[in-house]
């Protein structure tokens, strides 16, 4: 039977020893363990917790662990109409989360304001907090969720780990 | 099993001339209370004698440019009777306030906090009139009609700030009758035209 090295390694090749760079053991850690903080503002919550449950499944993808403390958690999910009302905890939210962290702006809303050019809304969460994928969908569908979620795990194995350390050591 | 135009009558039985004659518009009944200070005794003779004793809901609205300039209305229901009946009156600008009705109407606290928040109508009387929507400190009162559709520039430090937004050559309004879904889509519509 053939492997697939992608998929398994086998560990008696090399005598059981793998070798890599730091950086992507660090990234390679990081990136299959995403926890998301949801910051479910509106509708487009109900389309995260659609992603979070069987049927579309996040976990498939190391992000099911929805952490409701900003401490624990990687990337916020802005899902959802953001109000002036909302705006400042939103971003004290944000910056109350751990260094690496990452913002994912779900929906027309949190991307634009989207449909709500008025005077109680938000034009767009970038606003207050910098963004690092944005979901064209209002809802976006989980599977436009996931995709965003998947092209920040690409993003996260290719940021730097350890001189981003020195420097700030 | 009394009709609301009976019940209507009633009201006017009682009131006289404070209270309109009952309009009928597409099935419901609206009675016009004359003075607006006088909206407590009535609220309470609707609830303790004629059975409403459910505020479905309180809201205001902005004649801009008449006097007077606002109006409120309360449409009630009666769980019992199985019958509405809106009351309305009007506040001169001036004046800006009446009585609240959330010691008959325990659900009035919320609406009347509502009309307060976004008009600017106060309600004597209330235990609580705070802003419900807006954040404390806001300002403006944002559903006048005097109140631009893109919002005032607002901060309040460490609570909230407001911007105003762009229209991008807006507001996009439908209208409805379009002979087709093209002539029906939102379209820019400047209100001065």
């Amino acid at each position: 039977m053939t492997q697939n090295a992608e998929l398994g390694y086998n560990t008696k090749v090399e005598g059981e020893v793998v070798h890599t760079r730091v950086d992507a053991a660090i990234n390679w850690f990081r990136k299959n363990s995403i926890w998301p903080m949801p910051m479910g503002l509106a509708c487009c919550a109900i389309e995260l917790m659609a992603s979070g449950a069987s049927r579309f499944d996040i976990s498939r993808f190391g992000a099911e662990v929805m952490r409701f403390s900003p401490r624990q958690s990687d990337v916020m999910i802005v899902s959802g109409t953001v109000t002036y009302k909302m705006a400042l905890s939103v971003k004290r939210i944000y910056d109350q989360m751990a260094s690496p962290k990452w913002v994912i702006a779900m929906g027309a809303c949190a991307s634009t304001g989207g449909m709500f050019r008025s005077y109680a809304t938000l034009q767009g969460v970038d606003n207050i907090v910098p963004v690092d994928f944005y979901v064209a969908g209002c809802p976006p569908r989980p599977e436009a969720l996931l995709d965003a979620l998947l092209k920040l795990q690409e993003k996260v194995s290719k940021e730097p780990v350890i001189s981003v350390w020195k420097k700030a050591s | 099993m009394a009709t609301s135009l009976e019940l209507a009558q009633q009201l006017k039985a009682k009131f006289g001339d404070l209270i309109s004659e009952p309009a009928e518009f597409r099935g419901e009944l609206t009675v016009t209370i004359a003075d607006a200070q006088r909206i407590g005794e009535v609220a309470a003779f609707c609830k303790a004698e004629l059975g409403f004793d459910y505020l479905v809901d309180a809201s205001g609205v902005d004649n801009y440019g008449e006097d007077p300039r606002w109006s409120l209305a309360y449409e009630l229901f009666s769980t019992t009777k199985n019958v509405y009946l809106r009351l309305k009156t009007h506040v001169s600008e001036e004046k800006g306030e009446l009585p609240t009705v959330s010691n008959v109407w325990r659900t009035a606290d919320w609406h009347e906090r509502e009309v307060y928040d976004m008009m600017g109508v106060r309600f004597i009387g209330h235990p609580d009139l705070r802003r419900i929507l807006m954040w404390e400190g806001y300002p403006y009162h944002p559903l006048r009609k005097d109140f631009p559709l893109a919002g005032k520039p607002t901060e309040l430090p460490e609570v909230a700030f407001s911007k105003t937004t762009p229209m991008e050559g807006g507001p996009f309004v439908t209208v409805s009758g379009g002979k087709d879904s093209a002539a029906r889509e939102p379209r820019i519509r400047i209100p001065e035209d």
